[in-house]
């Protein structure tokens, strides 16, 4: 029996714009196990960012059930969030989000800092060994601006699992890149998964879901199906245009 | 989240925009150093009037008449004439307090030597003015009563005058001058005295005897001043509650009716000028004060661009797990390092420019510890102050619309 790492269950988000009530979730039920990797599909509007948000910590549903690990997030101080993020979450944006004039090593190591446990050298260590990880050992010393879009999504990625999360949560990571590095980066989400990584993956990208061993697509705030996926490898597609040479645009 | 990980955040933040760091904190250098300028400058002008109270000696007694006042406000005293010589000779005769008393005279006059010539200061006295005045003789000998009685044209001369009017191996003694179109003969020279508290060269003067100041110079019959000494300080209050006395009773004074003089006090003349700078200092301190204020304003304001500028690495942090009361200390972190290290600067400034004026004006330099400490508190407090909003703003920003902000 597989260990549930996030449990959801009827899940709602209404916004209230005005005196208009937008339904962005309309109960929305799924949980992931550990060593899954899905991707969460659909059109734009859906509700998929909104969902990752909740399952993120870093907004609360209206109303529903949220396990994540086995703890409620239900009635959750802020800075009880703020420390489940810290522990047991990895953030990877579309946008990076890097600090500026910051080398690489600084910014993985940033999720540390709020970590009181961590001392400053085991902090280096670990935010080192992520670097590793996603095979920018020499790159450390580099800051965003001298790093190519697929180098600094590889540095937040770092910086996703410096903290040792127990889900890895991104939101269209490969949305600013072209192809070939989007290709790139689920190779490298594909090696973490392999490693035992559970990763959640929003996309609106057919080929990028691809990858993924599970795909949920969203419609208009409900979960219209569910499927797992026997992925394709990337590093198999990426050996394609190697041989052909040819880079479509993205 | 320990504050050692916060304020090496926080520099390193800074340190990206050094430039604006810079000017930021300048705000709070000019704050601070004219804080600790002018309060370097008033403490040791005070030093200094203290130290010429007690060059001086406290003994010294002046007799002015009283200003007039009309409906409340004074006008001055020019136009009255309550003082007599007759009065001069009645506190010489009646008193036990006072040692000596002359009265004085004073008159504006071109000075003329051959070529030279000086717009200089005259005083005519009796030949108690000098002791009175603390004058010491350099050369020559002082008047006698009898040019005094004769309306003598001869004069005594400061240092001021003698480097004025003559060359510099000249023996001014004996020499006759013109005072106004009135020729005298020098028969003595004045020690230096140097300057006063209000800057006043107290070596430009010429001092004769008042009968010729007033009958030949000035053609009045009051007296300008009457200056004494007092036995000795322990006895100056009595000295001037005699003098009272005396004049209330000459000038035929009514009980309950005000005086048409002042007696003051050396002490009292120079309460009242330690006041008046006192008063400078605290004007000038407030000017400072100020410039302390718009300082931290632009600390304010800096922060606010700061954190709106930086909104998006406010939502990544919180997105990774920094408490909203860790952002706000690092931001408020930011605002106190660039208060205290402009104020740091600043004292250091301050310190230094307050050394340099008091070297210029020959006073004694003071380094007031309570400005330094005082300084450095209100620095510390500005920056918890002026940052305070911003880093409240910053902190109660929602994660997912400051990610979302561009
Ligand atoms: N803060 C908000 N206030 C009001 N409505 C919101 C808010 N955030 C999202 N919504 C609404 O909720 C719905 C779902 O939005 P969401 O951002 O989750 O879509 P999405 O699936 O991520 O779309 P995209 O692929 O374009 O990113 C939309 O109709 C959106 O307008
Ligand atoms: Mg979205």
């Amino acid at each position: 029996m597989s260990q549930a790492i996030l449990q959801i269950e009827n899940l709602r988000r209404v916004f209230q714009v005005g005196v208009e009530q937008v339904h962005a979730l309309k109960g929305v039920s799924f949980s992931v196990n550990k060593g899954e990797f899905v991707s969460i599909m659909g059109s734009s509007g859906s509700g998929k960012s909104t969902l990752l948000n909740i399952l993120g910590c870093l907004d609360t549903p209206t109303s529903g059930e949220y396990l994540i690990d086995g703890v409620s997030v239900k009635e959750r101080s802020k800075n009880d969030l703020a420390d489940i993020r810290n522990r047991k979450i990895g953030f990877v944006f579309q946008s990076y989000n890097l600090l500026a004039r910051t080398t690489a090593l600084e910014n993985v190591e940033l999720p540390l800092i709020y970590n009181s446990s961590v001392s400053s050298r085991e902090r280096r260590e670990r935010a080192k060994h992520a670097l590793e990880m996603v095979g920018l050992t020499d790159r450390m010393f580099h800051t965003p601006n001298q790093l190519s879009g697929g180098q600094q999504q590889r540095v937040a990625i770092a910086r996703a699992i410096v903290n040792d999360p127990v889900i890895i949560l991104a939101d269209e990571a490969t949305g600013n890149l072209d192809t070939k590095t989007s290709y790139e980066i689920m190779s490298l989400f594909q090696e973490l998964n392999e490693k035992g990584k559970t990763i959640a993956f929003v996309t609106h990208e057919p080929d990028i879901s691809a990858f993924t061993s599970r795909i949920i697509m969203l419609r208009d705030g409900h979960i219209i199906s569910d499927k797992t996926n026997e992925p394709l490898s990337a590093m198999l597609e990426i050996q394609k245009f190697k041989t052909s040479e040819i880079i479509p645009n993205s | 989240m320990n504050i050692f990980n916060l304020i090496k955040i926080a520099y390193k933040s800074l340190m990206r925009n050094k430039m604006r760091a810079f000017l930021t904190m300048l705000g709070i250098v000019i704050g601070i150093s004219s804080v600790i300028t002018m309060v370097g400058v008033g403490e040791s002008s005070q030093a200094s009037i203290n130290n010429q109270v007690s060059q001086m000696g406290t003994n010294l007694i002046m007799v002015q008449r009283a200003r007039m006042r009309e409906r409340g406000v004074s006008t001055g005293r020019d136009n009255v004439q309550s003082l007599k010589v007759k009065d001069v000779d009645l506190l010489a005769n009646n008193t036990k307090y006072i040692s000596a008393v002359s009265p004085v005279f004073n008159a504006n006059a071109q000075i003329i030597n051959g070529n030279y010539n000086w717009q200089g200061s005259v005083m005519g006295g009796n030949t108690d003015l000098m002791g009175i005045r603390n004058f010491e003789l350099a050369t020559g000998s002082n008047f006698t009563d009898d040019d005094i009685k004769k309306y003598a044209k001869v004069a005594l001369i400061g240092h001021t005058i003698v480097e004025e009017l003559f060359d510099e191996n000249v023996d001014p003694i004996g020499k006759t001058i013109r005072v106004g179109n009135m020729p005298v003969k020098v028969i003595g020279t004045l020690k230096p005295k140097g300057e006063n508290q209000m800057g006043d060269d107290q070596d430009d003067i010429l001092l004769m005897p008042y009968t010729t100041v007033q009958k030949r110079i000035l053609g009045i019959d009051f007296v300008h001043m009457i200056m004494a000494s007092a036995v000795s300080e322990d006895v100056a209050e009595n000295a001037v509650a005699e003098i009272e006395a005396i004049l209330r009773a000459s000038h035929k004074i009514q009980d309950g009716a005000a005086d048409d003089f002042e007696v003051r006090t050396q002490a009292e003349m120079l309460e009242m000028m330690s006041s008046i700078s006192g008063m400078m200092t605290t004007l000038l301190t407030a000017i400072a004060a100020i410039s302390l204020i718009v300082g931290g304003i632009g600390i304010m304001n800096i922060m606010y661009v700061t954190v709106t500028e930086r909104t998006k690495e406010i939502g990544l942090r919180m997105s990774i797990g920094a408490h909203n009361s860790s952002i706000l200390l690092q931001f408020l972190c930011e605002s106190v390092i660039l208060s205290l290290i402009g104020g740091l600067l600043g004292i250091v400034l301050g310190l230094l420019m307050s050394y340099l004026l008091s070297v210029i004006q020959g006073m004694p330099y003071i380094v007031s510890t309570s400005a330094v400490i005082l300084s450095f508190v209100v620095c510390a407090a500005t920056g918890i102050f002026f940052g305070w909003y911003p880093a409240k703003k910053a902190a109660s920003l929602d994660p997912i619309n400051a990610l979302r902000y561009e």
